[in-house]
């Protein structure tokens, strides 16, 4: 065996820790591009998670796989980094030492934000199907579900019976929301008021997506994640509720 | 020891998802309703008591504190596996629908946070401080 070989070995059998390093070093790096090149004026992590997209697009064209980098086979473990377990576990993490009372004064206007947050995206969506040339009631529900979360597209989807291209369109519509949401918050942060414990939890209700408002307070102002993930993760379920539902019958009702 | 902070994190983790996916089934929707804020408010409210009566102690406080540190790094992993490709080979329309949502979200933070008055602007903070 290799050097070579036995190094890609290691890598693989120890992939959570290879993804430690790896994030380690595009960090770095991220720090290192924002401090020389933009002079800090580009906040190194959100140099950081466009090079964490960037990277997964260099993964998907390469390996033709769904999971980004982790199709590369020594670097599994950056699937596992980044999945939903430990995500959601960190997410939590940033809790800590949160403002119970702020929470409260925001509880209305978070509230309304979900409402307002899964309406706007489903009618922006439905509208753009619309626009598009679909006329039948599922393909416009589908399509604008999956404007609301890429989730919520494809139960939405399931649920009420629509064909597998357009359940793909809806996840494909949902990722450009989160890779959107992502990468554009840290630039229109100032713009929206985005600086305080109660705009946080109204950005997370009307974005919804959790990756993206994960990713784009992060980029943000890391204080902010608590309070915007605190109603995002509200926003699939109310999504799942109301996509297959009245979301449906009403735009059933519409276009006939 | 730092391992109770960690179990203390775990234990609101695991309540808030068991709740999460429990709200889930009574609503009758294919998904974990709120799991990871109901986790945080656990957290937030047990921490808090126990921080008042002194039964927090330092080293228990790094259990969590790590993971809370580790979270921009987990986030880049998270963006290192997105399905990039999928979402441009959507085509335009997919890619016209998301980012069109997400403009008009935008536009809808200020509405909505501007009511019942502006939040307090957290302190400016000093960005060599971060995790």
């Amino acid at each position: 065996m290799s050097a070579l070989e036995t190094l890609s070995s290691v890598l693989v059998s120890n992939g959570l820790i290879t993804a430690f390093a790896f994030v380690g070093v595009v960090i770095w790096l991220s720090y290192l591009v924002s401090n020389k090149l933009t002079g800090g004026r580009i906040h190194g992590s959100a140099i950081a998670i466009l090079a964490g997209l960037a990277l997964a697009w260099v993964g998907g064209a390469v390996t033709g796989g769904s999971a980004g980098l982790a199709d590369i086979s020594v670097l599994t473990g950056v699937g596992f980094m980044g999945g939903g377990m430990l995500r959601d576990f960190t997410i939590v993490a940033t809790a800590f030492g949160v403002n119970f009372d702020e929470i409260r004064r925001a509880g209305l206007s978070a509230a309304l934000s979900l409402v307002a947050g899964v309406l706007g995206s489903f009618v922006v969506g439905a509208l753009v199907a619309y626009a598009f040339g679909y006329t039948d009631a599922v393909s416009i529900t589908t399509i604008g579900a999956g404007a609301a979360t890429y989730i919520v597209g494809p139960v939405t989807g399931s649920a009420i019976g629509a064909s597998s291209d357009v359940i793909a369109l809806s996840i494909a519509a949902g990722l450009v929301k989160s890779m959107m949401v992502m990468t554009g918050t840290p630039f229109v942060a100032k713009a929206i008021g985005l600086d305080n414990a109660k705009s946080a939890m109204v950005f997370g209700g009307l974005m919804g997506t959790t990756s993206g408002v994960a990713g784009g307070l992060a980029a943000t102002d890391k204080r902010l994640v608590p309070y915007g993930a605190m109603t995002a993760t509200f926003y699939t379920g109310l999504g799942c509720l109301l996509g297959p539902s009245i979301l449906y019958f009403a735009v059933r009702a519409l276009v006939g | 020891m730092v391992i109770y902070g960690v179990a203390l994190l775990a234990g609101c983790f695991l309540a808030g998802m068991f709740l999460g996916d429990l709200l889930g089934v009574i609503l009758g929707v294919d998904a974990n309703v709120g799991g990871v804020g109901i986790a945080m408010l656990f957290l937030i409210l047990i921490s808090d008591a126990l921080i008042k009566r002194g039964r927090l102690k330092p080293v228990t406080r790094d259990g969590v504190v790590f993971w809370s540190a580790i979270y921009i790094p987990v986030i880049v992993a998270m963006a290192a596996r997105q399905n990039v490709v999928a979402a441009l080979d959507g085509g335009f329309m997919a890619f016209v629908a998301g980012s069109l949502a997400v403009v008009v979200c935008f536009v809808l933070v200020p509405v909505i946070s501007r009511m019942g008055g502006v939040g307090e602007p957290l302190p400016t903070l000093d960005r060599g401080d971060e995790g």
